[in-house]
């Protein structure tokens, strides 16, 4: 049997993602995560000397605490595992990449192990957001040095 | 051209089994009553997985030896593989046990390569008593070719669920009324073009098939000829596609037809499709399957273990996924032909 | 100030459903969903649109990791109106620090604290 014909029985045969019930779930929970982002920064700005634009800093650090404890008691694959994209968009899916490969690579030690792989998930978010900005800064400073747009 | 059959006229026996498996195997599978020897703790209360995932193998083995009343020094070969980079669980156990050794690698195959091996050392008259056999552990396997364990992706329903298990058979010269091998085919490795490592099953059953049916022509057999026959781990997704291929090549009825991994947990969706791993296929041919030999329900099976030979390193260069399967015939009602 | 949770709950919601239908239609892999989100915040910023999304949804677009690309972009863009071009490279970390810095030391001391399992 051919490929192209075995790929089109294995199309009809497998059971297909359920794409509006997954973007409903993700719909939900990264809405949510984001609500609770919104009442921890409406916490520092209230106990804290926090503006609305700076308190995204704290909050975004807190959020990644959070992230570190659920991953850590193996709640944060469940999480995923029912919100697809609405638990790895949010920055503690960042923190849950980074969190998840520094503890599974304990057993290699802090050096090799944890320091070796704690951005192998991460690595290419923090490369490509590096790289990009560095390339749309670049053009807007260029364009805005020839007049074309202002700051 | 033999186009891999083999035969085994003076029949080697498998005269013990011993399978061992995980906590989460202890709970949710529907073979755990059959197992040997299950444990609390994922890594055997061992520091590492791979610690724990030797371990598995080593107390699958002794359980064989001791059911069969041999010692360590009577075996002749051990002949294991698992899943780990360079198979280190299979190697350690080896230096533990102190057995002339070859390591053995099919992947999920390997339950029954092992044996094919064992058959044709003990066929040749170069080995009495010879150890064969498989094993995986979950998180071992799990952050070697996919992520780690903690992080959350969301997993399609054909994924599969690495078993943390391992199934070791000593195999010796023929034994009458006891399950023995009396042929088997080495499988070619197929490639349908298959991507996608959470989709394994569909990757391997065109594999299962070719296997399947040069079993069947170079050895003049016929589905019905067998009380069943059962797949290492196609998963439920690959198992329908395997029977969607039989009765398209002209097997109409597939109704003895079992598959280890959709069997496994039960068909429990939190597992997906079911289960996989080098410990799947041989976790149920050396207990169930087994079992059902010994009691007799079973008078002759084919077991035909399949595996996906790919790495992560093949898939992130973007190669399709490669397959292969080992069938396996054991019977128990034959005398020796000697 | 109610409905800065609203539009924070929606904002958020619609971000995570652009990447879940990166992953699920056009089956990209959730690395690489990320990364065109990444990319796409900084994108959005050069064009000075994301600030105002912020303005208009609070968590709803910090949160996201869209507003990661955003805050690099963002650090460059400022140190480069005072500076030049070379405060394209020495602004990039300016805002997005707490971030990074965050998943640094509480990734090590998770791997302190943890040890991953198997469990369903």
């Amino acid at each position: 049997m051919e490929q192209e014909k075995y790929a089109h029985l294995e199309k009809e045969l497998s059971p297909k993602p359920p794409i509006l019930k997954n973007v409903i779930k993700a719909f939900l929970v990264g809405g949510l995560i984001c609500l609770i982002g919104q009442f921890i920064a409406l916490f520092y700005i209230t106990f804290f000397d926090f503006t609305e634009r700076t308190a995204s800093n704290p909050t975004v650090a807190t959020m990644i605490f959070l992230s570190m404890l659920l991953t850590g008691f193996g709640l944060y694959k469940k999480i995923a595992q029912f919100g697809g994209a609405g638990a790895a968009v949010p920055i503690t899916g960042f923190g849950n990449a980074v969190v998840s490969s520094a503890i599974e690579h304990k057993s290699e030690g802090y050096v090799l192990g944890v320091g070796g792989n704690m951005f192998k998930l991460a690595g290419s978010v923090i490369l490509f957001g590096v790289f990009s900005a560095f390339v749309v800064a670049l053009i807007k400073t260029i364009l805005v040095k020839f007049g074309v747009v202002s700051w | 051209m033999k186009n891999g059959i083999l035969t085994f006229n003076s029949m080697p026996s498998i005269h013990s089994a011993g399978v061992t498996a995980g906590p989460l195997e202890k709970k949710k599978s529907v073979f755990a009553q059959s197992f040997d020897k299950l444990y609390e703790d994922e890594r055997c209360d061992l520091p590492t997985n791979e610690d724990g995932h030797k371990q598995l193998m080593y107390d699958a083995v002794m359980v064989a030896l001791s059911k069969a009343k041999k010692d360590v020094e009577k075996i002749d070969f051990f002949l294991t593989g698992d899943l780990v980079n360079q198979m280190t669980p299979s190697n350690f156990t080896a230096q533990a046990l102190g057995i002339p050794y070859l390591g053995m690698f099919s992947a999920c195959a390997t339950s029954v390569s092992s044996m094919i091996t064992a058959a044709l050392l003990a066929e040749a008259k170069q080995a009495n008593w010879l150890i064969a056999g498989s094993s995986s552990q979950h998180n071992a396997v799990e952050r070697q070719f996919r992520y780690p364990l903690e992080y959350g992706t969301q997993k399609a329903a054909t994924a599969q669920w690495t078993v943390t298990a391992a199934g070791a058979v000593l195999i010796g010269q023929n034994k009458p009324g006891t399950p023995s091998i009396s042929c088997a085919t080495i499988g070619k490795v197929v490639d349908m073009g298959m991507t996608d490592p959470l989709n394994m099953g569909a990757a391997m059953a065109p594999a299962a098939m070719s296997t399947l049916s040069s079993h069947l022509n170079g050895h003049s057999k016929t589905v019905d000829d067998y009380d069943t026959i059962i797949t290492g781990d196609l998963g439920s997704s690959g198992f329908k596609l395997l029977k969607a291929l039989a009765n398209e090549q002209g097997l109409p009825h597939t109704k003895n037809f079992r598959d280890a991994g959709e069997e496994f947990y039960g068909m429990d969706p939190s597992f997906f499709a079911g289960a996989s791993g080098a410990g799947c296929s041989a976790a149920v041919f050396f207990s169930d399957v087994y079992q059902k030999l010994q009691k007799g329900e079973y008078q002759r099976v084919l077991l035909i273990a399949t595996g996906a030979l790919l790495s992560p390193l093949s898939y992130q260069q973007g190669d399709t996924i490669p397959c292969i399967a080992h069938a396996i015939e054991i019977s128990i009602n034959e005398v020796s032909m000697i | 100030m109610i409905s800065i949770y609203i539009t924070s709950f929606i904002v958020g919601g619609l971000i995570c459903v652009i990447g879940q239908l990166l992953m699920d239609v056009a089956k990209l892999t959730p690395a690489h969903t990320l990364c065109s989100l990444v990319v796409a915040g900084s994108v959005l910023d050069g064009i000075g649109w994301y600030e105002p999304l912020i303005d208009f949804a609070g968590a709803g677009a910090t949160i996201p990791i869209t507003s990661f690309g955003n805050s690099l972009t963002h650090g460059a863009l400022a140190e480069a109106e005072k500076h030049g071009l070379i405060g394209v490279v020495t602004g990039m970390f300016e805002v997005t620090s707490s971030g990074i810095s965050a998943a640094i030391v509480f990734g090590l001391i998770g791997a302190l604290l943890f040890t991953s399992k198997g469990n369903v």
